[in-house]
């Protein structure tokens, strides 16, 4: 158990700088997981605390021993891999062993830690296979079972659950978050999947071109997101953004543009009163929206055509088109609407977003 | 055989009534499948046959004669050759220079490779093209090189030996030096066929097995013997085999360094052979010779290939 520290973490490559001044507190049996587009820097974090990749500048601290300086071995962490990394030749005790044995661990110990391991991931039956006598999930199991029989201060996951079919993703997902509470171990999770993010974190970071966005609590994240690109990362479908102009009129102020004109709600106002006769970006969860019923009011209400229907079962996924704009709205599965037809829709006012159209951070 | 499709089985029951059932049962079989495979694998299977079958059992046909090849003498010949001292000899050596230089061109292979694979892709390039060399150039004039190397009264080697303040040495003419003169340039000939094709199985195994094994806490030995040895496994068993059966049948360079002396002593197999059968005009004898490396090799590579099979069932 043990909390680890990033502080000013920088790691270029010769012409890339991947990772920009990250200061990171990951606390004692957190699970933390980083989160972010392809090249976001997020892998590159997570092998720097793993020692597979040297540290161009900053410090990381493992416990309270600075590790810069010390070999992936003697950091006291364990590791698991998007393809696995099991060893082919050897057995799934043999690879779950594997650690132990480079330790020095007596034979007794490493039996019982391996078979307790086996025990607690349902792979007892496993344990003289070789793995490529697996199957997707159960080679995932194995390589999580080389991690805990180590009894490491830190995990480090790296995309686990990335090479695994989608109903299988989530079975593991559940695995792990069952895992985590009866180990107690403090977690690293990298992953580009926000939905895996926002149901294993206990903190999630948001990770972009190398800087953090983000850190937050996933349902701070979703609802208060810091800027443009946090609120378009969280939240599937994505959030629907809109240029629109601020203007003031009847001693309230408004925010439009062609084909929509909403009312600015009393929580925005005073923020947005400084944007007057300026363009912010409006932004709307396709799950704010729904359809509008006659006891809507006009201010927070506005028409399109609808473009595409994708019905979900559960829910029903509107394309549609307001004036320039295109927007996702999810509405109850019983709505009944075709293609090319007219909607008045309807919004949630105290769940308007509103972004700074230079700087992209949240007003 | 014997599988026929509905379709041949239609032209079976559609032939005309003169075609006799035996001449009809010959169409549909030409018709099926495998013949329509068989026939158009043939001029392969007769490019092998005449390259191959041809030569080994007219070989075989040509060591039960007699010299003159005009009568018919049974294993004389074999006989013959086990009870002759210089043949045990020639044995002796193919056995000691295939397994000293197959050993040898493996282990410096497999170093060069490894240590060719750490270095940075741009001289990486550069080195793989220059270790290269001695097996791209033809053997018969790298050998003749070497012939001057070990030429021992205005050679290189001998000239940096006494700089070095030791005593030159006739490396050709002694049959310890010979011997090893001999497995010295098939080493440096064929290292670079092992360095390759190691260092393109180096490039085949996962990285994240040797991070993964860092953090488990194995250390670089431990990782050649863990992780970079069992993944190289049928590679380094199949460039053995591949190896022992191109070195045990060497000729060019025992013919133009030592032409099999001193004594006899530095003769293989193949360079006996030659040496009975062409050069001393005994053709059946010499085949004779040659036969005995086969036994030799499908040993080996029954062994070799049941060891593959056995690691990848």
């Amino acid at each position: 158990m043990a909390q680890v520290l990033m502080k000013d973490l920088n790691k270029k490559y010769d012409e890339v700088h991947a990772v920009k001044d990250v200061n990171l507190h990951v606390r004692d049996k957190e699970f933390i997981v980083l989160v972010g587009p392809s090249g976001c820097g997020k892998s590159t974090t997570l092998r720097m605390v793993a020692g597979l990749e040297e540290i161009t500048a900053g410090e990381i601290t493992i416990g309270d021993r600075v590790v810069n300086d010390l070999p992936p071995k003697d950091r006291d962490i364990a590791m698991v891999f998007q393809n696995y990394a099991l060893y082919p030749h050897m057995t799934v005790y043999d690879n779950m062993a594997f650690g132990l044995k480079m330790r020095k661990f007596p034979k007794a110990e490493i039996a019982k830690r391996v078979g307790d391991a086996a025990e607690i991931l349902g792979i007892q039956e496993l344990l003289r296979r070789k793995p490529r006598q697996l199957s997707g999930g159960q080679r995932q199991r194995v390589a999580v079972g080389r991690a805990i029989v180590r009894h490491p201060q830190v995990f480090l996951f790296d995309e686990p659950l990335s090479n695994l079919d989608a109903k299988l993703r989530v079975q593991m997902r559940v695995e792990l978050k069952r895992l985590h509470d009866r180990l107690e171990t403090t977690a690293i999770y990298v992953t580009h999947d926000q939905v895996e993010a926002m149901t294993l974190g206990d903190r999630v970071v948001v990770m972009k071109d190398g800087w953090i966005q983000q850190v937050g609590e996933p349902l701070e994240l979703y609802s208060k997101p810091a800027n443009r690109f946090v609120a378009g990362f969280i939240g599937s479908p994505a959030m629907n953004f809109m240029d629109v102009a601020v203007t003031d009129a009847g001693g309230a102020l408004w925010v439009e543009s062609n084909g929509l004109r909403v009312k600015v709600p009393p929580v925005h106002a005073g923020r947005l009163g400084a944007y007057r006769g300026q363009h912010v970006t409006l932004g709307i969860r396709p799950e704010d929206l729904r359809v509008a019923t006659g006891a809507d009011s006009g201010d927070y209400a506005f028409d399109t055509v609808v473009d595409v229907v994708e019905p979900l079962g559960s829910e029903i996924l509107l394309d549609l088109k307001a004036g320039d704009h295109a927007l996702v709205a999810r509405v109850e599965p019983t709505v009944r609407v075709k293609e090319h037809e007219q909607l008045r829709l309807a919004l949630q006012p105290e769940r308007l977003h509103f972004f700074d159209l230079k700087t992209e951070l949240s007003i | 055989m014997g599988r026929v499709s509905p379709d041949t089985a239609a032209v079976h029951a559609a032939a005309p009534a003169r075609v006799t059932p035996a001449r009809a049962r010959l169409l549909v079989r030409l018709r099926s499948r495998s013949a329509v495979g068989i026939v158009m694998t043939l001029p392969l299977i007769l490019l092998i046959v005449g390259l191959v079958a041809y030569p080994f059992f007219y070989a075989i046909y040509l060591s039960l004669l007699n010299k003159r090849e005009t009568a018919f003498v049974g294993l004389d010949n074999f006989r013959f050759l086990l009870t002759r001292d210089t043949f045990w000899l020639v044995v002796q050596t193919s056995f000691l220079f295939t397994s000293l230089a197959v050993l040898w061109k493996a282990i410096l292979g497999l170093t060069l490779a490894l240590v060719i694979h750490t270095l940075p892709p741009r001289g990486q390039r550069v080195w793989r093209g220059l270790s290269l060399i001695p097996w791209v150039m033809p053997l018969a004039l790298s050998s003749l090189g070497w012939w001057w190397i070990y030429e021992p009264t205005h050679s290189a080697l001998n000239w940096v030996l006494v700089l070095l303040g030791f005593s030159p040495k006739s490396w050709l003419a002694e049959p310890f030096w010979a011997r090893f003169s001999v497995t010295l340039v098939n080493i440096w000939y064929g290292t670079p066929f092992f360095m390759i094709t190691y260092l393109a199985g180096l490039k085949s195994i996962p990285q994240e097995l040797y991070e993964s094994s860092a953090i488990d806490g194995a250390n670089a030995a431990q990782r050649l013997r863990y992780v970079t040895l069992p993944m190289l496994k049928n590679i380094i068993a199949i460039t053995l085999l591949f190896s022992t059966i191109v070195t045990l049948a060497t000729f060019d360079i025992v013919r133009v360094l030592t032409r099999g002396g001193p004594r006899e002593w530095t003769h293989l197999f193949g360079t006996y052979a030659f040496e009975l059968g062409i050069a001393s005009g005994d053709v059946p004898l010499g085949a004779a010779v040659s036969l005995f490396m086969f036994p030799i090799l499908a040993v080996s590579a029954f062994f070799i290939l049941r060891g593959i099979r056995r690691s990848t069932s």
